[in-house]
């Protein structure tokens, strides 16, 4: 083996890696180390403050009510995205053209930009011209405020969310229940279990590594969520609709509170690295395997 | 799927011959005939519904950006305009530098993608196909890479680029992005699954490594490399969130960036300018979806499979 070959495949990492470390690694360890600091970004000296920021946030009722509003639209979405799914993707596991059709019409809210989401459904959620008060004029129940109000603002949120993830989830299961091989529904059939038996005891255990992935991956997208925030709703009414990473572009780029705003952004990777390591541990453990 | 009858919402697949066994021994063949019709019916007005529920606000979008300010108003609603109002297009193009934002939307998308395939495409095959040392720790930094949102960093991403003086660039824009872990993780999995024989078969050939993969390894992944291609361009096409926060002028700004801003140039209330705008930016990826659906459902559902 010539020198040149053993580097080879160190010269063939390097490109990606090197930007990895850039981009990715090198700006976590930052940010960690900003979190300690009060700085405005524009003053040439950073003054070391320990974990101050971190104690300012935890006692702030504004931070409060951001992690609450976040879990909350998290928990909402992440159970009713999946859950929806799974009934959608058992419902629409069929190869006909027209349930092809359905499926690429539920999707195709999955690959326009959330800009367009927001704008559109701001619209649609508009409370005295919308298209949804006027729908549910025709059912005979009064207007809603929808985003315009406290009490309503993160549940039309969630609803978008849910509207646009609904169709990718209900396609991931799809591909999860063609992925069971048929001769266990055969087995499952000749021993005349029943549909409900055959649901908990044989489909929901085979599916469980795509719930897992699913759940995961709508919880950390949940968290980041922050699209729809600052177009539809820039955190109001009332703090009502504010999140981290709202949050923490709003002390950032709007405060230049850079190092509170590193505080926060800590919190959150404090928040997603326990997530994905449930996910890994519940993948090795719990999850049944073929 | 043998469950042609089986269409009740919810019931999994398999208990189509139990449906089959009760029904047939305790009902006469009318009654069952009568429950099939009606089972298909609710199952039809059933795909129906969810259809209007996915395609009514592409159809109401399309609606509005045709009809005057007064007319997206009107209640019950004209579904479709009777007069046609095109200029809302024109008029929400000129809002902004709309050519501006749409050549830097195709330079950031296009560059990022370029790129990737430059970056991707070695480090996963050498991930693949080589023992080296350091391996392990080093796929351990894509893993790390895969698993933390980009959107979780952009505070020490924009100093980061703010000292390099690339705010406000292109390159700022696509440098965060040059290369991909979630790239890197697919075509692993695709270089590991070619086989040995045929390496064996080149290397006999004495042919020089790199011209291996050019021609023969590259080309066994290519389905691969287009599904991560449309993810990958699709995703930085619709991005707003990086170049929302990585500009502070127009000079590097996309499509996405400057439809959100119609809305302070027109006010909060011109619907119909505003969905105008949304179509710009909605279409092309709609009609790419619709030429080249089952490509981008794979493409996109891959992912939660492997």
């Amino acid at each position: 083996m010539t020198v040149w070959e053993k580097l080879r495949p160190y010269g063939m990492v390097a490109p990606a890696i090197i930007m990895f470390s850039l981009f990715f690694i090198y700006p976590i360890f930052y940010m960690i180390y900003l979190s300690m600091f009060d700085w405005n970004f524009v003053s040439p000296t950073k003054t070391f403050v320990g974990l101050q920021n971190f104690k300012d946030l935890l006692t702030e009722p504004d931070f409060r009510q951001v992690l609450s509003n976040t879990t909350i639209y998290t928990v909402l979405t992440v159970t009713l995205t999946t859950g929806l799914a799974l009934l959608l993707a058992l419902w629409l596991n069929r190869k006909s053209f027209f349930h092809g059709f359905v499926q690429g019409a539920i999707f195709s809210p999955h690959i326009i930009s959330l800009v367009s989401i927001s704008l559109l459904w701001s619209w649609l959620m508009d409370p005295e011209y919308g298209l949804l008060n006027w729908v549910i004029g025709l059912a005979g129940f009064g207007k809603l405020e929808w985003l315009s109000h406290p009490s309503t603002s993160l549940i039309s949120l969630v609803m978008v969310a849910v509207w646009k993830g609904l169709g990718y989830n209900a396609l991931v299961f799809i591909a999860g229940l063609q992925s069971i091989p048929s001769d266990i529904y055969e087995a499952a059939s000749l021993d005349r279990s029943k549909p409900w038996t055959t649901f908990t005891k044989l489909i929901l255990p085979m599916l469980s590594p795509t719930i897992f992935f699913l759940v995961i991956i709508n919880m950390i997208g949940s968290f980041q969520v922050f699209e729809t925030i600052a177009i539809m709703t820039q955190g109001g009414p009332v703090n009502s609709t504010n999140t981290l990473v709202y949050y923490i572009y709003e002390y950032g780029f709007r405060f230049f509170k850079i190092g509170y705003a590193s505080a926060a952004g800590v919190i959150l990777l404090i928040i997603v690295g326990i997530l994905t390591m449930i996910y890994f541990k519940l993948l090795s453990n719990r999850v049944h395997y073929r | 799927m043998k469950a042609a009858n089986n269409t009740l919402g919810g019931t999994p697949i398999g208990s189509a011959a139990e449906d089959k066994w009760t029904i047939s021994r305790s009902k006469p063949a009318i009654l069952r005939k009568a429950l099939r019709i009606a089972l298909a019916t609710l199952n039809a007005a059933g795909l129906l519904t969810l259809v209007i529920i996915f395609a009514m606000p592409f159809v109401w979008m399309i609606s509005t950006s045709l009809k005057t300010l007064p007319e997206t108003m009107i209640f019950p609603p004209e579904w479709i305009p009777s007069n046609p109002v095109w200029q809302n297009y024109a008029d929400a193009w000129n809002t902004g530098p709309f050519l501006n934002y749409f050549v830097n939307s195709i330079v950031i998308a296009v560059g990022i993608l370029i790129l990737q395939m430059l970056t991707i495409i070695p480090a996963s095959y050498a991930f693949a196909r080589y023992k080296f040392k350091g391996s392990n720790f080093l796929f351990g930094i894509v893993m790390v890479t895969l698993m933390i949102p980009a959107q979780l960093i952009f505070l020490p991403v924009y100093l980061e680029l703010s000292a390099f003086k690339l705010l406000n660039t292109h390159l700022g824009l696509i440098l965060p992005f040059a290369s991909s872990a979630f790239g890197i993780f697919l075509l692993r999995q695709a270089f590991m699954q070619i086989s040995d024989e045929l390496l064996e078969a080149a290397r006999l050939d004495q042919a020089a490594e790199w011209k291996i993969i050019v021609r023969i390894m590259v080309p066994m992944v290519k389905p691969v490399l287009v599904t991560f291609a449309l993810f990958s361009f699709i995703a930085h096409w619709n991005d707003y969130f990086w170049p929302l926060v990585m500009t502070t002028n127009e000079t590097a700004r996309t499509l996405p960036l400057g439809i959100a801003k119609i809305r302070e140039v027109e006010g909060v209330a011109t619907w119909n300018i505003l969905m105008a705008g949304n179509l710009i930016l909605v279409a092309p990826i709609l009609a790419v979806f619709f030429m080249s659906q089952r490509q981008i459902i794979k493409a996109f559902v891959y992912n939660g499979v492997k």
